[in-house]
């Protein structure tokens, strides 16, 4: 059987498992977006607060993803409670710095004069400090998409959802007819996906970066 | 107690000498014309015992200022570096909270009240011009009239009338954003701002520092229209000692920790410096800056025989008979000075007036400074310029000697009034100096009135 013809007879299963993996990516996307900005938030005005919550979030990136759902099933058992735990955390780190960097470059003239305007703190950071750093948090958010969309194939290790079982799949009958099939479908599904998100962000930046600070 | 004999016009916030004020400066006159719009105008400002300290640095940023400020006053700090003079000013929005002191605006003490209602109240203009980069011009200054709580068409409107103020025609910039205007633009969208919801007092922190020197002039320039209008307070803050002299009612020169060297009007600064370090700041050409500050309106002009074109040749050339005159003015039909006719011009040109004499190439309106009049007087050949009214018509005559004499005069009356001044405030001392030595022994006394004079 071609790949084609392959893809052709699963593409119910295909779809699916298409769609499984976008919606996981997704909603730990956005998980990972308000909580990374919100440590963004907290720790930004403090060196060691800041440099803290760097320095945690890049060390949660360089344990093994095939170790870190080894050591989250344990604590929450198999399926959906791992795979998004872990890929939340991975997530986090370029939010979490670019948040951090973000709001740090904020030119510091501009909250002087928010300040001497009368806006109090929580203006300040909503409509001034927070739109200024809008840009770098968007990268930051685009970047952790990409990353997760291929973490996210490991969640099928730990029976979560998505096309990292059409991967599965495909390693653990290696030598059969369409292992082969199945390791490129998944992969390739994976790939196709990253470049819709991506897609989506330009649009996104696009209608939420205003006029005036557009590169 | 301190000896108070040697008092010197500088730190007290004692009135300046009124008759200074008199001069016809366009900055000047803090009660003149009614406002307009039916704006607030400024309320006063009084700084009490003001000082700031860092903590881990012994000696205080600002050490113990003492200051009134006039409602609709034009007041500038000026002085070097590192004086203390900006955190001078951002402790009266306090952007800088005061170690201790107080601020009181208006008849309310400030000091306690909420700062974020406090600065809502209190324009604030800075040197960037400080617009978000994000927002609109119509956003940036519907910022705070939003925050007071104006809503929909008063927003609109107001966003409207304060392009207007300014001189930004609404259509067109009500949409831009800040990086599609230049400097001069942004800093005046930065005023607009502040103003927007018609505060009795603006501060403005070297907000013209950033600019090309030609726009800044029309900045200055543009100010002084405006305050003319609304008679705000304005505390202004600069390095720059000539556009204090242009903007300010009184200029407070600043030294170190915000010491007052001197707080007084710009006549007197420049004509009596209290000391070498005022001096110094003030620089060389004193007399030449005096000139800025006074309108050829308000010295007396010559009056030259002239006649009118249309006049017949035979009456000007009885004009030169006439009189021992060695030149005549000619005025076009509309009486604009036209050309220079000397004796024997006429004869030489065989008696056509449209070939005799020299073309006018100079002229000064009265409104000009007497630094404008000398530059013109010292360019012409023949060292006179004539001076016209509103519609170019003949007024006068400046030559050199008129200058002169005029400036010798206002030199004289501004020495005789900082005499006087200093006088009132050696009076002002000994009475508080009274006042403290019986209060003495109930320990309320706040500082010796000498101290800061001579430190």
């Amino acid at each position: 059987m071609s790949f084609w013809e392959y893809v052709g007879n699963r593409r119910t299963q295909l779809l699916l498992d298409t769609y499984q993996h976008a919606s996981a990516v997704f909603q730990c996307m956005v998980a990972a977006t308000v909580l990374g900005v919100l440590l963004g938030v907290l720790t930004y005005r403090s060196e060691w607060a800041g440099n803290l919550a760097i320095t945690v979030t890049a060390t949660i990136l360089t344990v093994p993803s095939l170790a870190m759902i080894g050591l989250l099933i344990p604590i929450t058992g198999l399926g959906v409670a791992p795979t998004v735990t872990a890929l939340v955390l991975y997530g986090l780190l370029p939010i979490v710095r670019n948040a951090i960097v973000g709001l740090r470059g904020v030119d510091p003239d501009l909250v002087d004069a928010a300040r001497g305007l009368g806006m109090s703190r929580l203006s300040r950071l909503v409509r001034v400090e927070l739109p200024l750093a809008w840009p770098p948090i968007l990268t930051g958010i685009r970047v952790s998409t990409q990353m997760l969309m291929g973490i996210a194939a490991i969640a099928a290790y730990a029976s979560g959802p998505g096309l990292g079982n059409e991967i599965f799949r495909g390693i653990s009958s290696l030598g059969s007819a369409n292992a082969v099939n199945k390791v490129m479908a998944g992969t390739l599904g994976i790939v196709l996906l990253a470049l819709v998100f991506d897609a989506v962000y330009v649009l996104i930046g696009r209608l939420t970066i205003p006029r005036g600070i557009r590169a | 107690m301190p000896d108070t004999s040697n008092g010197q016009p500088s730190d007290q916030p004692v009135q300046p000498a009124q008759a200074a004020q008199a001069s016809g400066r366009p900055g000047g006159g803090a009660t003149g014309n009614a406002p307009a719009r039916g704006a607030t105008t400024g309320a006063t400002i009084e700084l009490e015992n003001l000082t700031k300290r860092y903590p881990g640095s012994e000696a205080p940023a600002v050490d113990n200022v003492n200051m009134e400020i006039k409602a609709g006053e034009t007041v500038i700090f000026v002085g070097p570096s590192g004086c203390g003079k900006s955190t001078t000013l951002k402790m009266i929005n306090r952007l800088i909270e005061p170690s201790s002191g107080r601020i009181r605006i208006g008849d309310e003490d400030v000091t306690g009240i909420d700062p974020v209602k406090l600065r809502r109240k209190v324009g604030y203009a800075i040197q960037s011009s400080g617009l978000f980069p994000h927002m609109t011009v119509a956003q940036n200054i519907a910022l705070v009239p939003k925050m007071v709580g104006w809503r929909g068409a008063r927003v609109t409107a107001r966003v409207e009338e304060m392009l207007d103020l300014v001189g930004l025609d609404p259509r067109e910039f009500h949409d831009r954003y800040p990086r599609q205007l230049s400097g001069g633009q942004q800093q005046r969208v930065g005023v607009a701002r502040a103003l927007a919801a018609d505060p009795p007092v603006l501060l403005m922190d070297e907000p013209f520092g950033a600019v090309d020197p030609i726009t800044r002039d029309h900045l200055q320039d543009e100010l002084i229209r405006l305050q003319h209008e609304l008679h705000k307070t304005i505390v202004f803050v600069t390095h720059d000692f000539d556009e204090a002299i242009k903007l300010g009612d009184r200029i407070a020169v600043l030294r170190d920790r915000s010491h007052i060297a001197q707080f007084d009007t710009p006549e007197a600064i420049l004509t009596n410096p209290a000391d070498d370090f005022v001096s110094g700041f003030v620089g060389a050409g004193a007399a030449l800056k005096r000139l800025n500050l006074t309108r050829v309106r308000d010295v007396t002009v010559e009056d030259i025989p002239t006649a009118v074109i249309d006049d017949p040749l035979q009456s000007i050339f009885d004009l030169f008979r006439s009189a021992s005159i060695n030149e005549v003015l000619l005025l076009d039909r509309h009486r604009r000075p036209y050309k220079w006719l000397r004796r024997g011009d006429l004869s030489r040109a065989k008696g056509s007036l449209a070939r005799a004499g020299t073309l006018v190439a100079d002229t000064v309106t009265r409104d000009a400074t007497l630094r404008d009049a000398l530059e013109a007087v010292l360019t012409d050949n023949a060292g006179r310029v004539p001076v016209t009214g509103r519609r170019g018509e003949y007024t006068g005559v400046v030559d050199m000697e008129t200058l002169m004499n005029s400036v010798h005069e206002l030199l004289e009356a501004d020495r005789l009034d900082a005499v006087e001044h200093q006088h009132q405030l050696h009076e002002a001392r000994s009475h508080q100096t009274h006042l403290e030595q019986e209060g003495a022994a109930g320990g309320s006394t706040p500082r010796g009135p000498g101290q800061e004079a001579g430190a």
